[in-house]
Formats: C-alpha cells, structure tokens, sequence
C-alpha cells in the first residue's frame, strides 16, 4: 500500500443543521493518510459524530469538498469504500450472527458460497467461530460489537468509519476489544477513522488524534501520536502514554471542553426526518 | 452492558423428550385443571341451584342439542367463518398495502394517519345495517365488507408502526452499503414490522369473527350462525343458541391460535420465542 495515498480529504467543511440553526461543523479541513489510525476526540455536541457521517456521506455538508479514496463522498459510497460501525451493534435481531456479517456482501451480490467463505474467515478474525447460528441477542455486549465490526470489515472496505463503538461497554470488555481492533487493523491494513470521548482510548489506539471542541464544532488541535507500534497491554504504563494523554487533555481544555447540550444525535435524527 | 466473558452464552438446550413431556405437564397442567373445574362448575351449580335454562343451560344440554343437530350448527359455523376469513384476507391485506405506500411516502402518511388513528377508534360494527343494504342483505358480501373494514385498521396502523420504528443507524447501515428504497424495505423495515403485523393479526382474527356474527345479526342468509343464534334465541331454543355460540368461540380461538402458530413457526428470532429454552 502506498503510504502517501490520501484516503480522506475535508476541505473547509461546514455543517448546519436546519435553517441558521445549530452549526455543527465550521470550517473542518483534514486530511487521512492510508493505513492512518486517526481519532476524533471532543466532547458531546462538537459534531464528532457529524463528521463521521459527512465523511461517509450520510450527511450532505452545507459547504466544503469531501474527498473519500480519491472520489466525491458520495461516489466513495455508492462504490461502498467504508465500513461503518456505531456505538450499539446495530444488528438486525431478524438474522443470525453468521447473516448479519454477510448482509453487506448479500448487498455486493455475492454468491452463497463466497459469502459463506468470508464469514467464516471474519468469525475467525473477531474469535467468534461457533457463533454463527446464533442470533444477537443471545450474546454480550462486546461480543456484539465484535459481530458488528465482522460486518464492517467482511467486503474489505479500505476505509472503516467507527463512531464511538466500545462507548457502551464496560472498561474491561473495552480495553480487550481495543487490543481487538489494533490486531485487525495491522492485519487488514485499512484506515480508521474512529470517534470517542475517552482520551486514554484516543491516545493507545491512534496514530493521530484530532481534538474538536463544541459551538461550533471545530479542530482546536492535532496530537501526534509516536508510541511504538505495535500497542500492546503495557503501552498504557509507559510515561510517554501519559504525556500524550496529557497533551490531549489540555488541547481539549483550551478548545473550551465543556460538555454541550445539544445531543448530536437528536440533530441528526431530525435531520433525517425519523 | 454484560461482560464479555467467553461463557456468558450457552448452547441453547433441547429437551430430551421425557423432559419435554414433564416440562409441558408442569407448564399446561394449571390451566387443565382450570378448564376440568371450570365445566364441572358450571355443570354442577346450574344443576345444583336450579338455574333457569334461560339465564344458562347446563353444558350436557348444549352439547346435546348441538350433538343433536350438529350438520346444521357446523353448516352455519363453516358458513360464516368463511364470511370472516374472506374479511380477515381482504382486510389485512388491505392494510399490509396501504402501511407500505405510507410508509414509503412519509408526507403521505402524516396526512392520513391521524384519520387512520381515528377511524380505529369508530365501532365499524355500527356500520353493518348500512353494508347490509350496500351489498346486500342475504349476500355474504355485506359481511365480508364488515369484517374486512374492522380488519383494515389496526393491521394497518401495526404495520405502519412497525415500518417506520426503525433505528435510524440501522437506515443509516443500510444507507453506508448504497442500498436503496427496496433494499431497505426488504431487509429491515419489513422484518422489523413482522411481530407488528402479527400481533395486528391476531387481533384482528377476533375482530373479524365478530363483525361477521354481528354482521348476521341485522339481517343475513338463513345458513348463517349469526341468523342461527338471534333466530334461536327468539324462539327460547337457548341450548341451541348456547351450542351456536359454542361453535363460534371453537372457530374463534383456531382462527387465533392458526395464526398465532404462524406467528411461532415465521419469528423463533423474536423476543416473544425466547423464554422458551
């Protein structure tokens, strides 16, 4: 894979939401490298989420260029270039673990063999082989976020958009679906675009950390995160793990971190006419 | 959240087959011994205290006369369980349409949905002398109108509701694959609005049993269990009023419990089926 190769491009991106209602995003401009781990850090109502969706053209940006592998956000996703994953599962109760990692290649038009092929390669990626005939809600929290991310990877998308995904699990569950995560991204090679508000999270997984702060949403700062790849369990001990959490901590503090009220989802679920 | 802890999910069991006879004893036995007391209750009080046949019959006199009689009594069940069916068909299918287009285009359904709530709460059945004359006094259509009209409304309201309670990231997955509006309704608005519309169903199997009765009840052919009840009534032939009631409420419950087996065998993925392991 070519290194230089810019995944995501945001050109002074701006969002508003309704007419001269809440602006969500000013002036947002990014760029993502293939096979960069970049982190989207704020706190609630900073338009973290917004931007994820404006990157993965489920929200239109009221003004600025998205540029996803090269295209139009909206070409890179009639093309299905990202995967996506959200802070619940979003698995449909209706189909089994196994049905639910192979709706995405259903969608792709693949054959019952190869899509039977890929699941069960994706079961072994995320340590769920035996799981497939099981429906989710038969299993953990994390095991369906694990089911989640299986999906969002199946068909191989070059880039993987993840919105808060381990915010709902329990510290544990989430420290060892992190180590998770870092293994799949070395061993797929794609490029994560990924969202929390858990600096400690940010800053082990990242290569880069992009610290947003609310009304309206925009970067106050980017981290540079140099811990020796690979991440392993003792990383969060070393002293330099702490100077970057640290440095996160006081980027957010500057951009003037307190927590907004305006729920980013409610926005978007209006926006959406649900 | 639970833990993610590799044990946390079991295999659900399955019963070997003495366990499952013990299981069903322990389950159904209750409700038995309610059904067995139930009639000897009534059997013995009406007996015992000498209740007026015209208030109740005892039990043995009904199913005599119906025993009696019984290609008549099944005639006229079969006759307008027909009538009910046809309604039912018309109706939910009606509905299951109409919730689709709605759902499909939303500014549509949000002009029409408050007079669809409202007409759900109209007693249709007040409607029945007025069909009779449309369709018909003696023509079964008139009743299957009835039954399909009281049908329409909550199968359709259910399965709108159904269509469109959708979490929005679930649109938004399917939106993240460029799927479009038939993909959409296809793989998860209308598996979402499947226990929706069953439910709706089941109710509207009772409903549609008794807008055909009632439909009878203001005019109707001679074969029908509705004439055959209000005709036996009027002349004190109460066992035989009893024992075409006792039909209509047989055809009732295997109407519902048809539909409810549907139900069983179509969702084991839903959170109805999951207490069962």
């Amino acid at each position: 894979m070519n290194e230089n190769r810019i995944v995501v491009e945001l050109r002074d991106v701006t969002k508003e939401f309704g007419r001269g209602g809440v602006t969500a995003l000013r002036g947002i401009g990014l760029q993502v490298g293939a096979g960069e781990f970049v982190t989207l850090i704020g706190p609630s109502g900073c338009g973290k989420s917004t931007l994820l969706r404006v990157i993965g053209d489920l929200i239109e940006p009221t003004a600025g260029e998205v540029v996803v592998n090269g295209k139009s956000a909206h070409q890179a996703r009639r093309e299905r270039d990202y995967g996506i994953v959200f802070q619940d599962a979003v698995l449909y109760d209706w189909r089994t673990v196994a049905k639910n990692i192979a709706l995405p290649l259903e969608m792709l038009g693949w054959d019952r063999r190869r899509r039977s092929e890929r699941v069960r390669r994706m079961l072994e990626l995320v340590e769920l082989t035996g799981f497939e005939d099981h429906h989710p809600w038969q299993l953990s929290g994390g095991m369906q976020q694990r089911v989640s991310i299986a999906r969002a990877l199946a068909f191989d998308p070059p880039l993987l958009l993840m919105d808060e995904p381990f915010g709902a699990l329990d510290e544990m569950t989430r420290e060892r679906l992190n180590m998770e995560l870092l293994r799949i991204w070395e061993a797929s090679g794609s490029t994560v675009v990924f969202v929390t508000h858990s600096i400690s999270e940010a800053v082990f997984l990242s290569t880069r950390v992009v610290v947003m702060s609310p009304r309206p949403g925009r970067i106050t700062g980017v981290v540079d995160i140099d811990l020796p790849q690979p991440r392993v369990a003792e990383t969060r001990e070393q002293p330099r793990f702490f100077e970057l959490v640290t440095a996160v901590r006081d980027r957010l503090r500057a951009g003037g971190a307190e927590a907004g009220e305006a729920s980013e989802q409610e926005l978007i679920a209006v926006e959406e006419g649900l | 959240m639970t833990s993610d802890a590799p044990l946390a999910v079991q295999p659900i069991p399955r019963d070997t087959f003495a366990r499952g006879v013990g299981r069903r004893t322990r389950d159904w036995g209750p409700a038995v011994a309610v059904f067995v007391l139930g009639i000897a209750a009534w059997e013995g009080l009406v007996r015992g205290l000498g209740v007026q046949r015209f208030l109740l019959p005892p039990l043995s006199d009904i199913l005599r006369t119906f025993w009696d009689d019984r290609d008549t009594f099944i005639d006229a069940g079969i006759f307008t369980f027909k009538e009910a069916l046809g309604g039912f068909v018309l109706g939910a299918c009606t509905g299951v349409l109409v919730a689709l287009v709605l759902a499909r285009w939303r500014s549509l359904g949000a002009a029409v949905m408050p007079y669809a709530i409202a007409a759900n709460a109209i007693p249709i059945i007040a409607f029945a002398p007025i069909t009779n004359n449309w369709f018909g006094l003696l023509s079964p259509a008139s009743k299957v109108a009835i039954a399909a009209v009281i049908c329409f409304f909550p199968v359709m309201v259910n399965t709108l509701r159904g269509l469109t309670s959708v979490r929005l990231q679930q649109i938004e997955l399917m939106r993240s694959y460029a799927a479009g509006e038939v993909d959409v309704f296809r793989r998860v608005r209308i598996p979402n609005a499947l226990p929706y519309l069953f439910s709706a169903l089941k109710v509207a199997t009772v409903l549609a049993m008794i807008g055909a009765i009632v439909g009878d009840y203001f005019g109707g052919s001679q074969e029908a269990l509705g004439i055959l009840i209000r005709r036996s009534a009027g002349i004190f032939a109460f066992e035989a009023a009893w024992a075409a009631i006792l039909v209509a409420s047989v055809l009732g419950i295997a109407f519902y419990a048809a539909v409810a087996l549907v139900e069983r065998l179509t969702m084991g993925w839903h959170a109805s089926a999951r207490g069962r392991s």
